[in-house]
């Protein structure tokens, strides 16, 4: 498989990338590792007339703490994500998450910003973004811009990022110091992808309830959701067998499920529950 | 519409290529028409596969999602740097002493792959090696015997290791 | 010298494929190379109206457009070699390029042929195609129905094929104490070697000749039927097939590509390549079963089976393969008993067209399907009367003291005795213990299901005259030549065409023993017709077996000559004379003697050979087996359900298989283990699936789920060895066994672990859902 012809710019900045996709009419399309791009691009479902790179930009690089958040550069792998240091000790539910995308082959090459931006229903990512209340930092034409994660990415392959504009960095909240984490995937046999991808971020309490918790899901529909009526039902509660597992019955309640030639919807809501009660018990119990 | 052809420079297993290419030069029709190194093959052109798999700046990734003029300025190993038929790297001794491969098709990317997974990982156990190889597809062997291989290859390394020590010491 | 045959060697053609040395078809290169695409169709069924090339004539580096209309009266039909006999078989015509209307999605429109790999993908987006689309015909029941849609007009519901073989009456089946009733969809799914298909073609104007590389698993049979299909002579046209990304059935074919670019390369004068992409190769290369199997199988409440009524509905696809008509009857039909005595079976095959890609022979080829519906139906018996799987088998075992056995469909099987592995598998897993350790994983609510298959397969066909009397279009003997050079070394030619089981190695165990003489100096050539005078390659795990039994017999009779140049050398007479370890040597007077190497260079120079003797130590043998090959084994498999989810964790797998003689327990385990992977991915994970519309929803990796690493425990296997008596090793075949067993055991060990459902089938392949689904639907839910 081949791509159809197109022009090719390397930009060495994001102003620079800026100004290119300005004048290419919206021929231009931004290319980092381009795992998600160019695939697309192969089965000629898309045709770009240019493709600005910003794979050598450099301060779209690094992964650095700014008070309580933790800032990915857009140009991060998911391999360098999954074996960073800070990821590891301060988000491992993002580090768990990128350590399951695709694999290693992939991991070498996508990028945390061209896997959030692309909008993908069926990346590992938007699970522990949702989590840790990522956020988005775009640079555009008039400027600097945060967005939220959360209701960032509108249906397939559509995202809220404005035209010409780049995802610099995205940034994930750090969570209290006594919360544990998990991800926990239903792998596709044949993609890889998530059919279904829970990210529980949770904490007690010195009494013994709960007091934090987070749940990010990913895969079961066309859009990733924080499952927020799990979280509400378990706010205050004693982690037992029995609070998680009516909460986890809810874990459908946010999101809507999809259906394709591998799950119905109504099994992707059986798994969805059931992978969620199991990630709340991972951390919880 | 005239487009511009790109100017790529690579080190491919130690010697300098430079060459002019058309933007959608995918990295893998480069190595292989470009530069004739047959070794790296195309098994799935959708990144499932791995037959494609190369070096690129001591990680492995899939030639086949990848533009020539994204890998410019980089360092690329193939199948062809790892060893000569005189003089095998481990991974080849591996595959060849425990029948690693069948019909060979996807065996260069997945011993690339695997040269990897010692790298980061130098005794890997059984379940380690199968994860390892979530990103080839091989359709002859069953993996039983690549997970063989690469365990053979991994000890190997050790010894070689220690040799080297050795002779330092 | 230690001998070679059931040595555990490494291979010899591995050093070249580790170093990237190896030579595939997409790494041939010819000065002024032309590079081929065709245009497919994307609709299941169509009127072709109009093909309108004109901008595509205008597009960069474009050399030629070919299209149906253009070939008309130039190329001939591409004809199916399987003519099964007395099944009222209707082959619709096939062109190169479909001509008028569209029959499948994959069917070949245009053929492009342009300077550059880049070049003609481009232009293919360049030709406006307009269609009428027509209603289609997917699943093969619906197809027949009346008043579906015609796939060719004049074939009556589409049925292509009706056959039958064995007679069970209603008596039979309605009046015995116990009768199984269940319906199996042996679902289609994919060969999907590593490497897809691919073809150059050169033609030399001067000498008439024209050269076709391509991926083919059978040479010789591409260059018999393309020479009629491009009306040139035999002697004018070479097939070479150079390494090959594996095959697995799906590169038996002779398929329009091949005969289209051979075409373009004598019709333009330049050298064309065609390299078949993936998602390409999933519509436009043939898939493998998609049988819907209805069985009935009747016996006594003590467990003994009486007969076996059996129906095949084989969807065959928009055009019979070049294998396609004998898998779901010959193949199938013949084998339905499996390795048991049952006294009466018949089984009635239809084959159906339908709008979608032809299906052939795929590993195992009807074997897996029979082998299929006779271990799961004798599983729904032992359940319907209690007896334990095991017993069941053993009861209705065909006897080792009955072989050679003949089964109900007429069948001689060579050798057998098919306790010999059930019992070693049984003392490998220590049933009893894990019986009781089932129960109890069952009372804390987990799922564990145990299941096994004692299976027995056909392969290494032949005599040719049978295979001549069941309408395959070709003999299956096998041929070897066995040149030895002036130097001792030697060069074996046969006609088998390996691309991964590693015959350089196995062949040349076989010669070096014969020979007595080292691996090293002995050299396979394969795989060329202009250096093979004749040959009917691999498939159906008839190399060993029949190319085995030629290499053999030819080396055989190259020491029968070499034995008379030593005895007149020594002035003994040949009947003094030893032979053994490359010595030859006057019984009783060890300094008289000569060596292999020595008796080469006089057998060469012939300055001093017996009268009437020719020069050259040159030996070629044909060799027809005298019956089939029959390899059995038991296979047990132990799995985990997820109740929750459906999920399927594969705990233990042993593979206890008789294959006759193993003549390398390394490359035979290799088999094995593949073989068990492509069975495995049948029932666990892989399925090609169409619409109702036709179109192919499983085009790629992404969605077609092949076998990987991670999903796999280590495999046990063993082997026990009965040996066959119809060829000259004793060997049977292996290729195709691994599959042939798994595919049943996988699914009886999972309805197995349901059984505390009350489940009593699932639909292959096993996806969670449908595990999920039948769970929820089970007893007690």
């Amino acid at each position: 498989m081949i791509p159809a012809k197109f022009d090719y710019v390397r930009a060495d900045s994001v102003d620079q990338a800026i100004q290119l996709l300005q004048q290419s009419d919206g021929e231009g399309k931004i290319m980092a590792g381009g795992h998600s791009l160019l695939p697309l691009m192969k089965f000629r479902v898309t045709e770009p007339g240019k493709i600005i790179d910003i794979s050598r930009i450099a301060e779209l690089k690094g992964v650095r703490i700014e008070g309580n958040r933790i800032i990915v550069g857009a140009l991060t792998t998911h391999h360098e994500l999954a074996t960073h240091p800070i990821a590891q000790e301060l988000v491992p539910v993002l580090a768990d998450a990128a350590s399951q995308i695709g694999d290693i082959q992939i991991r070498n090459r996508g990028t945390i910003g061209g896997n959030i931006a692309h909008g993908d229903p069926v990346a590992d990512l938007p699970a522990p973004a949702l989590a840790l209340e990522a956020e988005l930092q775009i640079q555009g034409d008039e400027g600097q811009e945060v967005m939220s994660v959360d209701g960032f990415i509108l249906g397939p392959l559509i995202t809220l990022l404005p035209e010409n504009s780049v995802v610099t960095s995205v940034s994930f909240k750090i969570p209290p110091s006594h919360t544990k984490s998990t991800y926990l995937k239903f792998f596709h046999h044949a993609s890889g992808y998530p059919v279904v991808g829970v990210a529980v971020v949770a904490g007690v309490d010195k009494k013994g309830f709960i007091d934090f918790v987070r749940v990010g899901i990913t895969g079961v529909g066309e859009v990733s959701y924080r499952a927020s009526s799990v979280e509400k039902q378990l706010l205050g509660q004693r982690p037992t067998e029995t609070t998680i597992q009516s909460a986890a019955e809810l874990a459908i309640e946010d999101g809507e499920m999809g259906s394709d030639l591998f799950a119905s919807a109504e099994y992707r809501a059986n798994i969805c529950k059931v992978y969620t009660a199991r990630a709340l018990k991972t951390v919880l119990l | 519409m005239g487009i511009q052809d790109v100017s790529v420079g690579v080190i491919v297993n130690g010697k300098e290529r430079c060459a002019e290419v058309e933007p959608r030069t995918l990295l893998v029709h480069y190595l292989r028409d470009g530069l004739g190194l047959k070794g790296t093959h195309i098994g799935c052109d959708t990144s499932q596969c791995g037959a494609c798999t190369v070096m690129l700046d001591e990680a492995a990734v899939k030639s086949c999602t990848m533009l020539a003029v994204q890998a410019d300025g980089t360092e690329i190993t193939t199948v062809e740097g790892l060893g000569t038929i005189k003089n095998l790297h481990p991974i080849q001794q591996g595959f060849w002493e425990e029948h690693g491969l069948q019909c060979g098709y996807c065996t260069p990317g997945v011993m690339v792959a695997m040269v990897a997974l010692l790298k980061e990982n130098p005794n890997p156990t059984d379940e380690e090696i199968r994860i390892g190889l979530e990103g080839v597809i091989c359709r002859c062997t069953g993996y039983q015997f690549i997970v063989n291989a690469v365990k053979h290859a991994a000890k190997l390394m050790a010894e070689q290791n220690i040799e080297i020590e050795e002779v330092l010491s | 010298m230690v001998k070679h045959v059931g040595a555990r060697l490494k291979r010899k053609e591995d050093p070249k494929l580790l170093t990237g040395n190896g030579n595939f078809a997409d790494d041939i290169q010819l000065p002024g190379l032309l590079h081929a695409a065709i245009l497919r169709s994307p609709h299941a069924h169509a009127l072709i109206r109009k093909i309108n090339i004109e901008k595509a004539l205008q597009a960069p580096g474009v050399v030629a457009i070919y299209t149906g209309k253009d070939l008309e009266g130039k190329i001939g039909r591409i004809p199916s070699s399987w003519l099964v006999p007395d099944a009222n078989l209707k082959e619709a015509p096939q062109y190169p390029l479909a001509i008028d209307r569209a029959r499948y999605v994959g069917d070949g429109i245009a053929l492009v042929i342009a300077e550059g790999r880049y070049a003609v993908r481009d232009v293919l987006d360049l030709i406006e195609v307009e269609y009428e689309t027509l209603p289609v015909a997917v699943n093969q029941k619906e197809a027949m129905a009346e008043h579906a849609p015609l796939v060719h007009d004049d074939i009556e519901n589409n049925i292509a094929l009706h056959w039958k073989a064995g007679e069970v009456d209603d008596a039979d089946i309605d009046g015995a104490e116990v009768v199984v009733r269940a319906s199996f969809n042996v679902q289609r799914v994919a060969p999907s070697a590593m490497e897809t298909r691919a073809a150059i073609g050169q033609y030399n104007p001067g000498s008439g000749e024209l050269t076709l590389w391509c991926t083919s698993q059978n040479p010789h049979i591409h260059r018999m039927v393309l020479s009629e299909v491009l009306n040139i002579s035999e002697s004018k046209l070479q097939i070479i097939v150079p390494d090959m990304g594996g095959g697995f059935g799906g590169k038996i074919g002779v398929y329009p590509d091949e005969a289209l670019i051979g075409y373009a390369a004598r019709d333009l004068g330049r050298p064309v390549k065609w390299v078949e992409e993936r998602n390409e190769h999933f519509s436009a290369s043939n898939h493998g079963r998609d049988e819907i199997i209805d069985v009935e199988l009747a016996g006594k409440s003590d467990g003994t089976l009486t007969a076996i009524r059996v129906r095949n509905t084989a969807n065959l696809g928009a055009y019979l393969s070049t294998m396609g008509p004998g898998v779901a009857t010959i193949d199938f039909g013949l084998m339905i008993t499996g390795a048991y005595a049952i006294p009466k079976a018949s089984c009635e095959t239809f084959g159906v067209y339908t709008n979608t890609t032809p299906t052939d022979a795929y590993r195992g080829a009807g074997k897996p399907e029979s082998t299929y519906q006779i271990e799961r139906a004798i599983d729904l018996f032992a359940k319907k009367i209690g007896m334990d799987p095991i017993e069941i088998r053993r009861k209705n075992f065909a006897k080792k003291e009955d072989f050679p056995y003949t089964n109900a469909q007429g069948l001689v099987y060579d050798s057998g005795d098919y306790e010999k592995p059930l019992n070693k598998a049984l003392e490998m897993i220590d049933y009893k213990k894990l019986r009781e350790e089932q129960a109890n994983q069952r009372k804390k609510g987990k799922l564990i299901g145990i299941g096994i298959s004692t299976y027995v397969e056909l392969c290494g066909f032949g005599p040719s005259a049978v295979a001549g009397a069941i309408g395959f279009q070709g003999g299956v003997w096998e041929n070897s030549t066995v040149r030895v050079h002036p130097s001792g070394k030697v060069n074996v030619y046969t006609g088998t065409s390996p691309h991964g089981q590693g015959h350089d190695t196995t062949f040349s165990q076989v010669v070096a023993d014969k020979l007595g003489i080292p691996m090293e100096d002995i050299d396979f050539v394969f795989n060329d017709t202009k250096a093979i005078s004749m040959g009917w390659g691999t498939y159906g795990s008839r190399s060993v077996a029949v190319g085995g039994g030629a290499v053999s017999m030819a080396a055989d009779r190259i020491v029968d000559k070499a034995k008379k140049i030593a005895a007149h050398e020594l002035e003994v007479s040949v009947d003094e004379i030893d032979f053994s370890n490359g010595v030859f040597q006057v019984k009783g007077a060890p300094s008289k003697r000569r060596t292999f190497k020595e008796i080469a260079k006089s057998a060469n120079m012939a300055w001093n050979l017996p009268a009437d003797m020719e020069p050259s130590l040159e030996k070629q043998a044909f060799f027809d087996p005298s019956n089939f090959v029959y390899p059995f084994g038991t296979h047990i498999v132990i799995v985990e359900v997820d109740k929750d989810t459906g999920e399927i964790e594969i705990k233990r797998y042993i593979a206890v298989d008789d294959v006759g003689r193993v003549i390398n327990p390394l490359t035979a385990e290799g088999q094995v283990h593949g073989g068990i992977a492509q069975g495995v991915g049948q029932a666990l994970w892989e399925g090609i699936v169409y619409n109702d519309a036709g179109q192919l929803l499983s085009g790629s990796f992404m969605d077609y789920a092949m076998p990987k690493a991670r999903f796999f425990p280590r495999i046990e296997t063993a082997f026990t060895e009965t040996l066959s008596p119809v060829n000259p090793l004793g060997a049977k075949g292996i290729g195709e066994t691994g599959t042939t067993a798994s595919i049943p055991a996988v699914m009886n060990a999972v309805i197995d672990a349901l059984e505390p459902y009350g489940v009593k089938d699932i639909e292959m392949p096993l996806t969670p859902e449908k595990v999920w689904r039948a769970i929820q639907n089970g007893e007690g839910n």
